[in-house]
């Protein structure tokens, strides 16, 4: 029943958070504040975890592929597929769930504890769309990320790959180019702006609902990184199953 | 004027304002008093709109909340001014931004006339210096003032302080008291204190409310309290043995 209570409580927060919006002066500074924030520096972490998953995939797939007849460019291509169809856009989602969602969530939960919110309120703001409807469009730019993540993974295969010795840059090459559909490149966006909405509403709605005070607010971003990640989870299996299955 | 009629609000089964009736008016510094859990919280939320009520009417100047429509209690709601008991300062902004915040959402300023209001506000709350500050460098005392100065930078019509002086030493909470006094009477506004701090009762309690189990007990001035002999106001307002002796001189100074 609390669960049913929650669903319904957040998609009313989505509606509310589309009326009375924020002059727009104000709401581009934090517009910008929020691209800073959320996707400028998670950059780094990114570019990181992408890189190096993408030369861990290369190193398992060629040590697994120990058959003389598997042409040597599968490497490569196993690794473009699994970086661009999953590791970029769903793995790395929830990696930013534990990043960003816990920054949103204990953000706006400090400022519920510390009467800020009511302060929003009392002065007619309406707090949802001051305070959620930015990082919302923020992190619209959160494919361009997972775009820079895409790239990384794939390159780190390719270090991996060539000076692991297990298989030339030829190869390689030939295998990330190997049966290139472009759709799974739109498939990966399509999810990956979901995943940007769902990172920015789910942390959301944890911080601004939540009662009591700093332990809660510690409890608070927890919880929302658990329902972030099984919402992206379930997202990704919907999806899938809708446009490639 | 802030005129309250017969309100009540419950939270489920429990019952925290039972029909409480009052009036506030301009340029007077209104107290609501009681002990915790009399209900004043709840009355100054319902009083700002973020409570709604069961029953009852809170009228501004005659136009009555309830029956406001949406963009109407936007507009009234640029009128009130607020203090928090913890300040809510915005601590991603500095000093003069969160001052310069409700000039910047509601009025159509430039930057700097909002800065030259700012630097006004900040001088009448004695910080000339504090602008460039975040509000973690600040002191409990100088927080309050940045939160006066926030409520009052867009000339509202209603001021709200809920426990203005709460965490403060006495001689910075009696600052606070004269200031919002002061500010009180030099923009005639109207000023709804919400406190249990007896100090501020004797010093600036121009009307004061008294709320006991979500009912209001007693009403008067800070003259009048000396004079009552309602026992629920006594035994709450003269608590302490140096109440009991001010209130017992006061009364032989006046036989």
């Amino acid at each position: 029943m609390k669960y049913l209570h929650n669903i319904g409580r957040y998609f009313l927060m989505i509606a509310e958070m589309f009326r009375k919006p924020t002059k727009w002066s104000v709401m581009r500074s934090l517009i910008l504040k929020d691209i800073d924030d959320l996707i400028i520096s998670s950059l780094g972490i990114i570019a990181f975890i992408s890189f190096f998953v993408g030369g861990v995939v290369t190193i398992q797939t060629a040590l697994n592929i120990d058959n003389p007849l598997i042409p040597k460019y599968l490497v490569g291509f196993a690794t473009r597929q699994s970086v661009l169809l999953e590791f970029a856009p769903t793995f790395t989602s929830i990696i930013m769930a534990g990043k960003v969602g816990s920054f949103i969530t204990s953000s706006i939960g400090t400022m519920r504890v510390t009467e800020q919110i009511d302060a929003l309120e009392v002065m007619g703001i309406n707090s949802l769309n001051y305070l959620i409807f930015p990082k919302a469009i923020a992190l619209m730019l959160y494919p361009f990320a997972i775009a820079i993540g895409m790239f990384l993974g794939i390159l780190g295969g390719m270090a991996a790959s060539v000076f692991g010795g297990y298989s030339t840059l030829t190869d390689y090459i030939s295998g990330i180019q190997y049966e290139f559909d472009t759709f799974h490149v739109t498939y990966a966006f399509i999810k990956t702006f979901v995943f940007a909405f769902i990172l920015a509403t789910v942390p959301s709605f944890y911080g601004y609902y939540m009662k009591g005070g700093a332990l809660e607010v510690g409890k608070a971003s927890t919880t929302a990184f658990v329902w972030t990640s099984v919402v992206i989870i379930l997202l990704n299996y919907i999806i899938t199953g809708m446009l490639l299955g | 004027m802030i005129e309250v009629n017969n309100l009540h609000k419950s939270f489920g089964d429990t019952k925290i304002l039972k029909g409480i009736s009052t009036s506030f008016d301009k340029g007077k510094t209104n107290l609501i008093i009681g002990q915790s859990g009399s209900g004043k919280t709840v009355f100054l939320k319902c009083l700002l709109g973020l409570f709604t009520y069961e029953e009852g009417s809170i009228s501004y100047d005659g136009k009555i909340f309830s029956e406001l429509s949406e963009d109407q209690k936007r507009d009234l709601r640029a009128e009130i001014g607020m203090v928090f008991q913890g300040s809510a300062l915005f601590d991603s902004m500095t000093i003069a931004e969160n001052v310069m915040f409700p000039l910047q959402m509601f009025t159509k300023m430039s930057k700097s006339e909002m800065e030259d209001r700012a630097d006004i506000v900040l001088k009448r709350v004695n910080l000339p210096d504090a602008h460039n500050k975040m509000p973690s460098e600040a002191s409990g005392g100088m927080q309050k003032r940045v939160a006066i100065a926030r409520a009052i930078v867009n000339n509202p019509k209603y001021l709200f302080c809920d426990e203005p002086n709460s965490g403060l030493d006495p001689k910075t909470a009696i600052v606070i008291d004269n200031l919002i006094q002061e500010i009180t009477d030099e923009y005639q506004i109207v000023t709804v204190i919400n406190s249990h701090d007896m100090n501020s009762v004797m010093e600036i309690g121009e009307k004061i409310v008294f709320l006991r189990n979500g009912l209001k007990a007693w009403e008067g001035s800070k003259a009048n309290i000396f004079k009552t002999d309602n026992e629920s106001v006594t035994d709450f307002v003269y608590s302490s043995n140096l109440f009991k002796k001010v209130r017992q001189m006061y009364i032989e100074e006046n036989e």
